[in-house]
């Protein structure tokens, strides 16, 4: 009597592992990649796109570090050195897509439309998500590790039930695939076909600890033949292969095939955030050997030799990326307004009786203390 | 005290047991004294509770029942018993097994859509949850300003009284009601769990819907309606003029055996049935504690930072100079939950109630 039913074909990998090295379409040089893999290159236009987002992308990138310098934002968690991997998941969504991103992914935020004041608005501190996610379709920017998956899976799933055209792709780093959410998210995904692609920003680090003590596994890629989900391995600094990588995870979920994982392999060039010291635990040569690989030069260099980027357009483009970096300073020099009688809204969809009268508290505590800072008449 | 009209019939075949059936009185009813409303038939708890599942389902097509064995079994306590096969698989399925998934995708087909009901088996079972519930679920809304409504409703199977071993009987209610944008509710008669659980349903907000186990098979004879009080409304289920006995979920039934036997002391005990934990109807409290000057709250947590402390204080802030007596806690020990050959010792019960009632500082007490 057969008690279990195991898929026998899929126990040998089945198709299911991740090449061994990453797959690349362009290499640090501007050559075409060593390791295509199954990937296909995208169109002129869309490496384009990839190259101009990635250079809007990391001046407003430095420009919000520099604003934590200035007090003016609580805290920034850079993604430079990650930007082919931000703006190529970002670009390969289809508007009616879904886009569940971390903390660090504010460049994939803003390279899916959201407008820079509303990306800042978490890390400026006025309120916690600053836009409106129906109508970007990008979920809240999300701080605890993996919880995000689920949400991802959730959404997809709902979005099969309703029989809608509708991806999510959720945005993890290595130190999240050690959470428990990211296993259960992989492992519901795929009992269901849910139309989710998974992508992983391997950046090396998470906070301080590197790889090698987050995981045994021979990649994080690995791990999908685990739950049934075939896997990629790129590299994360290719913003070609991302976009690639992840729009193949997008078609094969619309066509009914279920999650994808992929594994970029990337560097955070930053500090974890502006308050960390990454001198404590990386030597400074290993950074200096990513900034060698950076993203931006290698797609800007490939463009170039193949006479899709002049230096017309390109000093047009530097003059965006400055017109954003000072729309950013001009937004967040501002002072902000903040109401203290909003804290009692939103917390359910009518305030309760008790919420009412805190807020009548507070703002009698506030106008007691507005009149007695006037001056005696 | 004259004998309260009695509407309904509760039976508790798993309380403290050798009592037999007990009156309750619904405020709601208003049926002659002793006769049955038009239609009543008798139904259990866990029956309820499914009719309530069955009837949402049928009504709104965004609605889904998830969760662990909810499928084809129908639930280890049988609430979604034939679920599956009336409503199909899109709309009642079972999940691997995994809590903070079961919450988290939840959560996303909530933000596309869909109102999940889902099941977490057991009290304690609901733990690995608790991330997805408390940072997310509670405070999406509040997050995006209002823009991410999030109606989920998990059902949580919880509290003692069953003979579970370790695990199975926990009372976690303090955890949820400590959470700002989260409403707990439990319902302490069968009727009133088939409209608690549809009025959950319909709210915009997330809710964590306490079933007491003990309680899933006790009877009522009764018109299923989501008509009444509404779900964030205390009622009384027994009015009394001496003392304020304040219960929830399993305790309420308890509680109104208490009263019963109170009236052989003289004492007339008003029983009040919480239902919404968070938030709390505090007029209705209000209103009884300074009119009675003496209440007991009963509940099967632990005392030390539990629920009961909350109710206390909000009534001790409020009713000051009406009160006769200091309120009082009777409930479960500060000890895990114990082994079921041992609960019985742990488990509030009339007698303790009584005891607590009887140190309320009454006239002709020696000074």
């Amino acid at each position: 009597m057969t008690v279990l039913a195991y898929r026998s074909e899929t126990v040998d990998g089945g198709g299911l592992l991740p090449s061994a090295a990453p797959l690349q379409l362009i290499d640090a040089d501007g050559q075409a990649g060593h390791n295509p893999g199954g990937l296909r290159l995208p169109d002129p236009e869309v490496l384009r796109g990839l190259h101009r987002a990635m250079v809007l992308g990391r001046r407003f990138d430095t420009q919000a570090t520099a604003l934590t310098k200035q007090g003016r934002l609580a805290v920034y968690p850079s993604s430079r050195g990650q930007d082919a991997c931000q703006v190529g998941a970002a670009l390969a969504l289809r508007d009616q897509d879904w886009l569940f991103p971390t903390y660090r992914d504010s460049v994939a935020v803003l390279t899916r439309g959201v407008p820079a004041e509303e990306t800042l608005t978490l890390l400026r501190g006025d309120w916690h998500c600053g836009y409106d996610p129906y109508q970007y379709r990008v979920a809240p920017q999300c701080t605890p590790l993996a919880t995000n998956a689920p949400h991802a899976v959730g959404l997809a799933y709902a979005a099969r039930l309703k029989h809608e055209d509708q991806v999510a792709l959720v945005l993890l780093g290595d130190g999240a695939t050690s959470e428990g959410d990211t296993h259960e998210a992989l492992n519901f995904a795929a009992v269901w076909k849910a139309p989710v692609v998974f992508l992983v920003q391997n950046n090396g680090y998470a906070i301080s600890v590197p790889l090698a003590k987050q995981t045994a596994a021979p990649t994080l890629a690995a791990k999908g033949i685990g739950y049934g989900v075939p896997s990629l391995l790129i590299d994360g600094n290719d913003a070609a292969a991302v976009y690639a990588a992840v729009r193949a995870g997008v078609e094969r979920a619309a066509a009914g095939g279920g999650p994808t994982l992929i594994e970029a392999v990337t560097y955070r060039i930053e500090a974890h955030t502006n308050a960390d010291d990454a001198t404590r635990y990386r030597a400074s040569a290993e950074v200096s050997d990513w900034l060698e690989r950076d993203p931006i030069a290698r797609l800007e260099a490939y463009l170039t030799a193949r006479g899709l980027l002049d230096d017309a357009a390109a000093g047009r483009l530097a003059a965006a990326a400055e017109r954003l970096a000072a729309e950013v300073r001009d937004r967040m020099n501002a002072d902000v307004d903040v109401d203290p009688a909003e804290l009692f809204e939103h917390v359910y969809a009518r305030p309760t009786v008790n919420l009412e009268r805190q807020r009548a508290a507070l703002l009698a505590e506030l106008a007691e203390a507005a009149e007695a800072a006037e001056p005696a008449r | 005290m004259s004998a309260v009209s009695a509407v309904s019939a509760v039976t508790s075949p798993t309380g403290t047991g050798g009592r037999g059936p007990r009156a309750s009185a619904s405020p709601a009813g208003a049926s002659p004294a002793g006769a049955f409303p038009a239609g009543a038939s008798p139904v259990t708890m866990a029956g309820a509770l499914n009719r309530a599942l069955a009837d949402s389902l049928a009504a709104d097509d965004r609605v889904v029942v998830f969760g662990e064995d909810v499928g084809p079994l129908g639930g280890v306590f049988r609430v979604t018993d034939g679920l599956a096969a009336r409503f199909g698989e899109q709309r009642v399925f079972d999940t691997p097994l995994a809590e903070s998934a079961i919450v988290g995708t939840a959560i996303g087909m909530a933000m596309n859509g869909l109102v999940p009901v889902v099941e977490m088996q057991f009290d304690a079972f609901a733990y690995p949850a608790f991330e997805q519930v408390t940072s997310h679920l509670a405070k999406l809304r509040n997050r995006t300003r209002g823009r991410l409504a999030l109606p989920v409703v998990i059902r949580v199977p919880f509290g003692g009284g069953i003979g579970g071993v370790e695990h199975h009987s926990d009372s976690s209610e303090a955890y949820y009601t400590h959470t700002p944008g989260l409403r707990v509710v439990t319902p302490g008669t069968p009727a009133d769990a088939y409209r608690l659980l549809r009025q959950a349903v319909n709210c915009p907000d997330p809710i964590v819907f306490l079933e007491p186990k003990r309680r899933y098979w006790s009877k009522e004879t009764a018109v299923l309606t989501a008509e009444g009080p509404p779900i964030d409304r205390a009622v009384v289920r027994r009015p009394g003029r001496d003392v304020t006995l304040i219960a929830y979920g399993g305790m309420v039934a308890t509680a109104l055996e208490a009263a019963a036997a109170a009236v052989e002391e003289d004492w007339d005990v008003e029983v009040i049935d919480l239902r919404s934990l968070s938030p709390l109807d505090e007029e209705t409290l209000t209103e009884s504690v300074c009119r009675t000057g003496r209440a007991v709250i009963v509940h099967e947590a632990a005392g030390f930072g539990g629920y009961g402390a909350e109710v206390a204080a909000r009534l001790t802030e409020r009713c000051f100079h009406y009160l006769e007596a200091p309120i009082l806690r009777v409930t479960g020990f500060d000890i895990p939950y114990p082994p079921p050959h041992l609960e019985r010792f742990h488990l509030p019960n009339p007698d303790r109630i009584l005891d607590a009632i009887a140190r309320l500082q009454w006239e002709g007490d020696g000074a």
